[in-house]
């Protein structure tokens, strides 16, 4: 029988690693703000001859390669109906930038192009509405955390499992966020409305996957299969593991076939949601379940015990 | 036992052709102007741009206060107005930009958002002698300054919308639709002495310089009671009125310069590609489910089928605007669905190798995923609660995390109802009838 739990001190070395880069990044890069949260500029694109509405998707997708080309992947373009032109929005640009990207769309598309005065524009999204997203979570969790309780109150100290389950949770969050904290700063990927979206996504895949793992030791520990709870808890684990791996195989199917042919504009979130499927598959096999039997058992000295500056405990 | 499972069948069968006809056909139907409600993302909408006339802001402020001012108001005005995920935006110095999903009536959109909605008392001419002011078609004239009151403190004080606490719509039996007003307690006071004193005089109400109407005070309001504003309203101008006046009065006016139509924000050429993707994905899916769980996984298949039906004819009955954010739950509730499903089977297969038969295997898997399935999908539902409830209340209103919540719970609730009763009903008949007895066809080796 594979020892999951016996090898937990390795998971949770990898994760305490993931996390703690997470954390620093997080700390020292933050996230990269998108254009609904620092605003830019905003400009109309205008055609001759006339933009017809038959090929304006073409179009569009055109202007968004070039825009992106020229440095602004983030840029949301909008065709307008009744002026037949093009309503774009993007990070700061100056007055010159405009100019000089008039000029390369003129070569490359071989159309006449007259770009409107840039103008200024705040924000969409307020720094406040992403705090109060941020404190829904939190008291969502919360909430969660009670109910988990109270789902496994047969079981000896319930309050553990929901705590291990809130943890798998928090490990899962803090890694999407550390990813793109990194990736903010070496590929300037930015965080948007979007990405609190996929992260909300995120949080409620992993405290299903957990509660599915869960249910299986609550089984096993009525039914009594060991007076181990370590042994118990990684029959339990064997037990899940194939549908573990084929709910996150079928999840992956549909999250791939977006990352791989989807649009453009969600292609950041849909790396939140791959980013989040891997470690909430992870978290809910390597983590919530291996850690419970360290708070059971009282293994955390034991748990660091090999590496050589901890003092061994006496027995 | 058999019987039952027919008669849930010809139940879900009845269901299912409810929901494929409030759907279908697609173009029609549940992409036509009474199916689905697309946000502003997946569908674009309005664009309504304002120009601010800031020569008009009181001088003790700045531009840029007054302009967040306004923009958070419109901000008040678009959610009271129930639009899902409007863009807001200051462009330039002046200009005001906002972007609404299909609404159904725009010009009522244009109003709500960029009337003033400044509101005040005026109280009644008076000539030398005391007598009322008339004009030439013998109508009562009023003065040109809002009433004013000595307040609490002994200040002379206008009573205007800025002593608004709460409006709301209500309906009286002689005037029809009216909009009731609760003042703080400095209106109340202020309230109460401008009653008093015109105790059976009439008292004009207007709102933006114009009277809508002047009813002859009947008694003094004491403070703490709530006053009525009457105008012969329909209930809808009533419901923006109350609106405009809780988000309160705009500090600037504002003018409309420019409508248009425009595209969803995620670009209509990312979005066609991005539907290409998701069929891929969901065929992939579907293969995963039939190479993996043979027979079963033919009957998830099927389940899911109906379940996405209900899913799309429930969002197209019930108004729901559907966002990306929106779009993310629906999918998180699909995977679910699919997780629901192969809980059971993987149960089943559990039961088929100790040896049972297939119709105690069936049970057996139903009864023992049931529990995961159960403590999974309350724990989403307690999350989505307390989101809903939090994304849409006036102090938090984080639309997109209501909007992503509020499908999620309904897919969850969806995926209960096809897990427990679409698939277990299907997986009974199918171990009556004998046909399929073989464990290969359940992808078991004995």
């Amino acid at each position: 029988m594979i020892d999951l739990v016996g090898n937990k001190r390795w998971f949770f070395l990898i994760s305490a690693i993931a996390m703690l880069i997470a954390i620093v990044s997080l700390a020292a890069f933050k996230l990269q703000p998108g254009i609904d949260f620092s605003g830019g500029t905003a400009i109309t694109i205008n055609f001759t001859p006339q933009v017809e509405q038959s090929e304006s998707p073409q179009l569009q997708g055109q202007l968004r390669q070039e825009i992106t080309e020229f440095g602004h992947p983030e840029a949301i373009i909008q065709f307008q109906k009744e002026s037949s032109s093009f309503f774009v929005r993007t990070k700061f640009m100056s007055p010159e930038e405009v100019n000089e990207l008039r000029d390369r769309l003129k070569t490359v598309l071989q159309r006449e192009v007259e770009t409107s005065i840039p103008l200024e524009m705040s924000p969409t999204i307020a720094a406040e509405t992403a705090r109060n997203a941020g404190l829904a979570v939190i008291i969502a969790a919360v909430a969660m955390l009670l109910y988990i309780a109270w789902a496994f109150r047969r079981m000896p100290k319930p309050f553990r499992w929901s705590t291990c389950a809130i943890i798998a949770l928090i490990h899962d969050a803090l890694i999407v966020m550390g990813v793109f904290s990194i990736m903010g700063k070496t590929a300037n990927v930015e965080v948007d409305a979007m990405f609190i979206t996929g992260l909300l996504t995120v949080i409620g895949y992993s405290i299903n996957n957990t509660v599915v793992v869960f249910d299986r030791m609550r089984e096993n520990m009525s039914k009594g299969i060991s007076h181990d709870f370590a042994v118990m808890v990684n029959s339990s684990l064997l037990e899940t593991l194939g549908r573990s791996l084929n709910t996150s195989l079928t999840t992956l199917c549909v999250i791939l076939a977006l990352f791989l042919f989807g649009g453009t504009t969600i292609h950041n979130f849909v790396m939140v949601l791959l980013i989040g499927l891997i470690a909430g598959t992870y978290s809910s096999i390597f983590i919530a379940g291996p850690l419970l039997v360290v708070w059971e058992k009282k293994e955390w000295g034991q748990l660091f015990s090999w590496l050589p500056f901890v003092k061994k405990p006496a027995y | 036992m058999k019987k039952k499972n027919i008669y849930l069948l010809i139940f879900i069968l009845v269901l299912f052709g409810f929901a494929l006809r409030s759907i279908v056909p697609i173009n029609t139907k549940l992409l036509g102007p009474e199916g689905l409600t697309l946000g502003l993302d997946l569908k674009g909408g309005s664009q309504l741009l304002y120009k601010a006339d800031l020569s008009k802001k009181d001088p003790s402020i700045t531009d840029n206060e007054a302009m967040s001012s306004v923009i958070e108001k419109i901000q008040r005005r678009v959610n009271l107005y129930g639009t899902t995920e409007p863009t807001i935006q200051k462009q330039g110095a002046d200009r005001i930009l906002v972007q609404l999903p299909g609404v159904k009536d725009i010009s009522d959109a244009i109003s709500l958002i960029g009337k003033t909605a400044l509101l005040d008392f005026r109280e009644q001419k008076l000539d030398e002698n005391g007598d009322p002011v008339l004009d030439d078609k013998g109508d009562w004239v009023f003065e040109d300054e809002p009433a004013k009151a000595e307040g609490r403190d002994g200040q002379e004080r206008e009573l205007t919308g800025e002593y608004l606490k709460l409006a709301h719509t209500n309906v009286d039996p002689y005037q029809g639709p009216v909009v009731v007003i609760e003042w703080d307690s400095e209106g109340g006071y202020l309230f109460e002495k401008i009653t008093q004193r015109n105790l059976q005089k009439p008292l004009a109400i207007f709102l933006d310089n114009e009277k809508i109407s002047a009813p002859i005070v009947q008694s003094v309001i004491m403070s703490g009671t709530p006053a009525q504003i009457e105008g012969r309203f329909t209930m809808d101008e009533a419901e923006t009125l109350a609106i405009q006046l809780n988000s309160g009065a705009l500090d600037v006016p504002l003018e409309i310069i420019g409508q248009e139509n425009v595209d969803p924000t995620l670009g209509a050429d990312s979005i066609q590609k991005s539907k290409r993707a998701a069929i891929i994905g969901i065929i992939l899916l579907l293969l995963f489910m039939l190479i993996y769980y043979r027979l079963p996984g033919l009957i998830a298949c099927i389940s899911l089928g109906i379940y996405g039906v209900f899913l799309l004819a429930i969002f197209s009955t019930f108004p729901v605007t559907l966002t990306l954010s929106g779009i993310a739950g629906a999918i998180l509730s699909l995977g679910m669905a699919v997780d629901a499903n192969v809980l059971i089977f993987e149960r089943m297969k559990e039961e088929l190798r100790t040896g049972r038969t297939l119709g105690a295997a069936v049970e057996a898997g139903f009864n023992r995923a049931w529990t995961a399935i159960r403590d999974s999908n309350i724990t989403t539902f307690i999350a989505c609660a307390v989101l809903i409830w939090l994304g849409t209340s006036a102090t938090f209103h984080a639309s997109m995390v209501s909007g992503f919540a509020i499908t999620l719970f309904i897919g969850v609730a969806l995926s209960m109802f096809t897990a427990i009763i679409i698939t277990r009903t299907f997986l009974r008949l199918i171990a009556a009838s004998q046909f399929f007895a073989t464990p290969a066809a359940y992808g078991v080796k004995i």
